[in-house]
């Protein structure tokens, strides 16, 4: 690792192709900064992106990267962190992407524990397929698939998070610049899985959940002196009360163990002799 | 024919079938005889029938036959479930005092010996030992030393404490007592010992060593029969290699968490069957695309959906060849014997990094469970070479940078095969995508180099085809003009069949193919032919339909699809049939 790397640095040369004021630009650029605040470069980070606008994220930024099938992103991350502990890993897509057809790993990255960083740009809808809901769309939000609105409950992901035993949780919108970089570099700092659910607006297709309405409704723990974010039960508070959208790190278990330490993996996988092992025969000996 | 034994115990799932049935299959290993086991099971945990049966020689033995020589029934079933491999003099041991088997018949012409099997057990230290004194009479019908029992007992229940192998061992040779007094009866089995030291393991078992063997680092899996077995052995004992195994929420998730370790740079693996690769087909076109080394194990087992878990078929091969949407560069490995699921899990490894392809293994629920005797030298780890292929590092990274610098992990090689930049390595940093993309991994729908990198990745196998040898096993008389082919598995049964058909006076040319994709070019010795029978455990003769492709010619099949692995002679007897028969439509 090394100190003068910058922000840029983890610029790639194409032109992003979201829409123009599209979230996700913010979202990015804080992921950048927070990469380069934690002295990691280019060639030692990891970015495992899904599919989506939010996924385009990985061609747009220059590192070490994955771009995945939808929804699959998570155990992508997963596997590269456990074969090479060295590498900072670090995960990102959209709400469709991670709570809906990637719910179901959603729930076990967080119960594994991997040490790495999920940040998911949640703009409320389908982007990339041109507007229908998501699991986050409000109940009467009207959509080409859901003219009538979903008529379902939206996914809270903090709540997921918090049931399976999430370790680092937190909220950050992706126009407050400062504040999104910095949440998303304590979520880099955590030892264990670090999720941050980022406020990241669908200018095209939603016209709900817009920046102004996040500027009006947002309410920052950092202003809070008397919050604490190693207290479940006010997390569980914040996190179940659905009349505000916080940001912040929500909540933060100090006793984090990350997978790899308990499984005792430190070796990068990818150094191997160049024939089977010196003790190999002995797996032989074993069906005598 | 070798003078063989076959014998068999059989019960209800939970009895105990499949510990009692591999302490007496490994015994028999370690008095150097060659074995054979087959198991038969329900898809249940308590209750089902289920049973364990063995074959031996002194001679190699590599298929089951249908013959019973002599059967440990602990339940009425086990009787009725194997009558068609019982024959006059077969020797049927039981417990008739067990209320589950009081009057019960013996079929005529058929040898009863009636052993209080349970009363001896307890009073040797507990009924729980009533299988291992079923054990001790079975040696002495086939006139087996219970010396050789011993070992295997230790092994089975060292763990347990040593007054526990002494009692089982006390039980055994009660069993044995109990025989020799009570029956005089002559019994015309002489289970000859050797001085051969033999291995007996499974094609699961193999196919975890090998991967070990070959360096593999990193497996995640999800637990389905018949594969589960590979992750079992791989558990506890790749992390004594420095690797890690996981279990996943699913396969969607384990070909995932496979596909990140490979792109780490470990060697990857991930084992699963029908059902799990049907889920895992999404992500196997993002490994070709994104070109990642990754090997995918698939233990076939009765299908389509849940199928028949617990029984055998070869029903994927469509899948493993043209499985995916659009079209995807990969090889295909079918391993045909137990010890060639070792050498080509080795082998797939190599093709997965020398090629930067993901590498199907076919195997089957036959192979996988069924133990086999082999010399050790068979695992001859001195001879496992490694290639990782063209893997760059911070010295020779500069050949394969744009004037800007920026590394090219898809560059347009003559032989399809580009660099690869481990995590890691300065300079090398890309993303890897499903997205088509240009030579620096860049999104692209420039139709030229669409073109060119679809030709590029294609172009790794036709290298391949070039510069691998795709040999095939062939057995038999090179000249009669009958050729029987075969894929998997099936070659064991077929080898055998053979001596049966000579018997018979029917000579043929069997040819054991072990690639699927790419795969030999039989055209010719097809051609040449005058009868060709292409053998395999489906409905519709997939390979069939393959080979006709290939050789644009007609074939004749013999096909089995009820859950039950071809039996040597049985399939000497369809190939007789079959040769006889025209080709219909
Ligand atoms: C298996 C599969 N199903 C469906 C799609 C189509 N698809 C692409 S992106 C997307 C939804 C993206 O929504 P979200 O994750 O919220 O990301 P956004 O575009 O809003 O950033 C869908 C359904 C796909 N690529 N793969
Ligand atoms: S459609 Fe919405 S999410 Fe996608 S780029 Fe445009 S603004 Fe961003």
């Amino acid at each position: 690792m090394s100190s003068d790397v910058r922000f840029t640095d983890f610029k790639s040369d194409k032109q992003p192709t979201w829409c123009p004021g599209c979230g996700d630009f913010g979202t990015m650029n804080g992921m950048m900064k927070a990469l380069a605040n934690t002295g990691n470069d280019p060639d030692n980070t990891f970015v495992v992106a899904g599919i989506g606008c939010s996924g385009k994220i990985g061609t747009y930024m220059h590192s070490y990267a994955m771009h995945g099938v939808h929804g699959r992103a998570l155990p992508v991350g997963a596997g590269v962190k456990m074969a090479n502990p060295d590498l900072e890993v670090m995960v990102a897509g959209g709400d469709g992407d991670g709570y809906s057809i990637g719910a179901g790993h959603f729930v076990h990255a967080v119960r594994r524990n991997v040490d790495m960083t999920y940040v998911v740009m949640d703009n409320r809808i389908y982007g990339l397929t041109k507007g229908q809901a998501s699991p986050t769309s409000r109940e009467d939000f009207e959509t080409s698939t859901t003219p009538e609105g979903p008529k379902q409950p939206p996914v809270n992901p903090m709540a997921l998070a918090l049931a399976a035993g999430a370790t680092f949780i937190a909220q950050s919108f992706s126009s407050d610049a400062m504040r999104h970089a910095e949440i998303v570099q304590e979520a880099i700092e955590h030892d264990g899985f670090g999720f941050v659910n980022v406020f990241s607006p669908c200018v095209t297709f939603n016209d709900v959940d817009t920046y102004d309405y996040f500027r009006d409704n947002l309410v920052d723990l950092a202003e809070d002196d008397d919050y604490d974010r190693h207290d479940y039960d006010a997390a569980k508070d914040r996190i179940l009360d659905a009349s505000k959208e916080y940001q912040g790190v929500i909540y933060q278990n100090e006793n984090s163990v990350p997978y790899e330490e308990q499984h005792g993996l430190t070796e990068n996988m990818a150094e191997i002799p160049d024939g089977a092992p010196e003790d190999a025969t002995d797996l032989v000996r074993e069906f005598y | 024919m070798p003078a063989d034994f076959n014998w068999a115990i059989g019960g209800e799932a939970g009895d105990g079938i499949d510990s009692t049935g591999k302490i007496f299959a490994q015994a028999l290993s370690r008095a150097g005889r060659h074995v054979f086991t087959s198991k038969d099971f329900a898809s249940r945990i308590r209750g089902g029938y289920t049973a364990y049966k063995v074959r031996t020689s002194v001679d190699q033995v590599q298929s089951v036959v249908d013959r019973l020589d002599v059967l440990i029934a602990l339940t009425p079933r086990t009787i009725d479930e194997n009558l068609d491999e019982l024959h006059e003099g077969s020797v049927i041991v039981y417990d008739g005092e067990r209320t589950t088997m009081q009057g019960v018949e013996i079929p005529e012409g058929m040898v009863g010996l009636d052993v209080p099997l349970q009363s001896i057990a307890e009073e040797k230290g507990g009924a729980i030992m009533r299988n291992v004194v079923a054990l001790g009479a079975a040696c002495a019908v086939a006139d087996f030393p219970i010396e050789h029992l011993d070992s295997s007992l230790e092994k089975r229940f060292g763990g347990k404490g040593q007054a526990i192998v002494d009692n089982n061992r006390k039980a055994a040779r009660a069993g044995r007592d109990y025989v020799n007094e009570n029956y005089d009866h002559e019994f015309d089995y002489n289970l000859e010992t050797t001085d051969n030291d033999y291995v007996l393991l499974n094609g699961d078992e193999a196919i975890g060593m090998g991967a070990i063997a070959a360096g593999c680092r990193f497996y995640a899996g999800y637990p389905i029969t018949p594969a589960t077995d590979v992750m079992e052995y791989l558990t506890g004992r790749i992390e004594q290699y420095g690797g890690h195994v996981v279990q996943a929420e699913d396969e969607l998730a384990a070909i995932n968490l496979a596909l990140g370790g490979a792109r780490a740079g470990a060697r990857a693996m991930t084992a699963t069957s029908g059902p799990g690769i049907d889920l895992m087909t999404e992500t196997f076109g993002l490994i070709a695309t994104s070109e990642t080394p990754l090997v995918i194990v698939d233990v076939m087992r009765s299908g389509p959906s849940t199928g028949m878990p617990t029984k055998q078929e070869q029903g994927d091969l469509n899948q493993m060849v043209y499985g995916g949407h659009g079209e995807i560069p990969r090889f295909t490995l079918a391993p045909t014997t137990v010890a060639e699921c070792f050498h080509k899990t080795v082998e797939a490894f190599n093709l997965a990094e020398k090629y930067q392809t993901p590498v199907y293994l076919a195997a089957d629920l036959a192979m996988a469970v069924t133990e086999q005797t082999f010399a050790p030298e068979e695992f001859d780890m001195d001879a496992v070479e490694i290639d990782r292929g063209k893997v760059v590092d911070d010295d020779t990274i500069g050949e394969w940078q744009n004037e800007k610098g920026q590394f090219k992990p898809h560059a347009l090689t003559d032989d399809g095969v580009s660099p690869r930049s481990f995590p890691g390595t300065g300079g090398g940093a890309h993303m890897s995508t499903g997205l088509e993309h240009d030579e620096l991994g860049r999104r692209t729908e420039d139709t030229d180099m669409r073109v060119e990198q679809v030709d590029k990745r294609n172009r790794k196998v036709e290298t391949a085809k070039e510069r691998e040898p795709w040999a095939y096993r062939e057995f038999g008389d090179k000249d009669s003009g009958n050729l029987v082919i075969s894929w998997g598995s099936n070659e064991g049964a077929m080898v055998e069949a053979i001596e049966f058909l000579e018997e018979d006076g029917v000579d043929v040319h069997f040819i054991s193919v072990p690639y699927i994709f790419p795969r030999p070019d039989l055209t010719e010795v097809i051609n040449d032919a005058d009868d060709v029978i292409v053998v395999e455990c489906n409905n519709t003769g997939q390979f069939a339909d393959i080979l006709e492709h290939d050789a644009l010619t007609r074939v004749k099949r013999v096909n089995k699809y009820n859950g039950v692995r071809f039996k040597a002679d049985e399939l000497a007897e369809d190939i007789k049939e079959t040769l006889s028969q025209e080709i219909t439509a």
